[in-house]
């Protein structure tokens, strides 16, 4: 490998930007592609938007000779908007199940040491934490708060931004008037359809630790499935 | 996806850390797995001409073999492909006992 690449390969990686090193297995020579890339004319295209959306690595035969994909996609990270009961259940299990977590919250009173003891807590306005750490689509984003006020901005964000997981805490009542609201932004049913709410996967979840699991649930479908079948 | 825990070396950052220090480093990388193989397509080991070296490709089993492949690498700056599996003749010196087959590419750093 060309130390230029692999030297740019860590700088993407470092700046969690998804990024495709192709190696022609016949001659070794090699190439990095970037998910912004415009991919239509690359004779690659479907299966690396395909590797794009699976995050996996691995060879592909065509009539131009075999290639090997090596994928680098960030690791996947969930954003909890809300500080709340169901938040200091669902963020040790979801760090076990290897997601990096952020719990944002405005509200000081719920974003505590106390209450998220060891993890990463922002007590701000998700307006200034995502300025700096903005979504992509390799994060998930569950918003819990119920206030329109605290969710409206991160969840229309994580739209635009296609996290691969938004998840919207409220009833369908709560939920309507969501929509409303996005439409006037001018969000779409395209967008609306990716919105898990109410949030989570149906298994009568009642505790804030069930529902905890089952908004679990609901983001490890959609990171190892829905690429499988997305599209 | 994978995810890298941060406490252990990563392959790649360190085999840039190895050639900016001015160290000749080869590359190797788990291109293809049959069965039951202990890492994943696109795990990477980074190898000097010392023979030292950071990452995986397997639990353990042929890290020594692809060490050695490596140094070779290095010298004749050509990539080569090593393929590893219970079923191959040198299975009782370098092989992986978990039953499966894996092909490593290996390439230098230039």
């Amino acid at each position: 490998m060309d130390l230029s690449l692999l030297k740019q390969l860590n700088r993407d990686r470092e700046n969690r930007c998804a990024a495709i090193l192709v190696t022609h297995m016949s001659d070794g020579t090699q190439r990095l592609v970037h998910k912004d890339d415009k991919l239509s004319s690359d004779p690659l295209a479907e299966e690396l938007e395909r590797r794009f959306r699976s995050g996996k690595s691995g060879t592909v035969e065509t009539d131009h000779g075999n290639f090997f994909l090596t994928v680098s996609v960030p690791a996947p990270r969930l954003v909890i908007i809300g500080a709340v009961h169901i938040s200091q259940a669902l963020v040790p299990m979801a760090e076990m199940a290897g997601l990096d977590v952020t719990v944002i919250d405005p509200r000081t009173a719920f974003a505590t040491e106390d209450r998220f003891p060891g993890s990463s807590l922002k007590a701000d306005w998700p307006e200034n934490v995502l300025k700096d750490a903005p979504l992509d689509a390799y994060t998930a984003l569950a918003a819990v708060t119920h206030d329109p006020k605290i969710d409206d901005f991160p969840l229309i964000e994580a739209l635009k931004t296609e996290c691969f997981y938004v998840g919207a805490l409220g009833s369908r009542k709560t939920h309507g008037k969501r929509l409303e609201r996005f439409k006037e932004v001018g969000l779409t049913d395209r967008h609306f359809d990716r919105i898990d709410a109410p949030i989570g996967l149906d298994i009568g979840a009642a505790s804030p630790q069930e529902i905890a699991v089952a908004v679990l649930g609901s983001i490890i479908l959609a990171l190892r499935k829905a690429p499988e079948t997305a599209r | 996806m994978t995810t890298e825990t941060s406490s252990i070396p990563d392959a790649l950052k360190t085999a840039e850390a190895w050639r900016n220090s001015g160290r000749p480093v080869a590359l190797a990388t788990v291109i293809e797995t049959w069965g039951s193989a202990p890492r994943p397509v696109g795990s990477h080991l980074v190898i000097d001409a010392d023979g030292n070296f950071e990452g995986s490709v397997s639990g353990g089993c042929v890290e020594g073999a692809v060490v050695a492949e490596a140094i070779d690498v290095i010298d004749t700056g050509r990539p080569t492909t090593l393929e590893f599996g219970v079923a191959d003749e040198t299975a009782w010196q370098v092989g992986l006992s978990c039953g499966g087959r894996i092909r490593v590419y290996v390439e230098p750093v230039n």
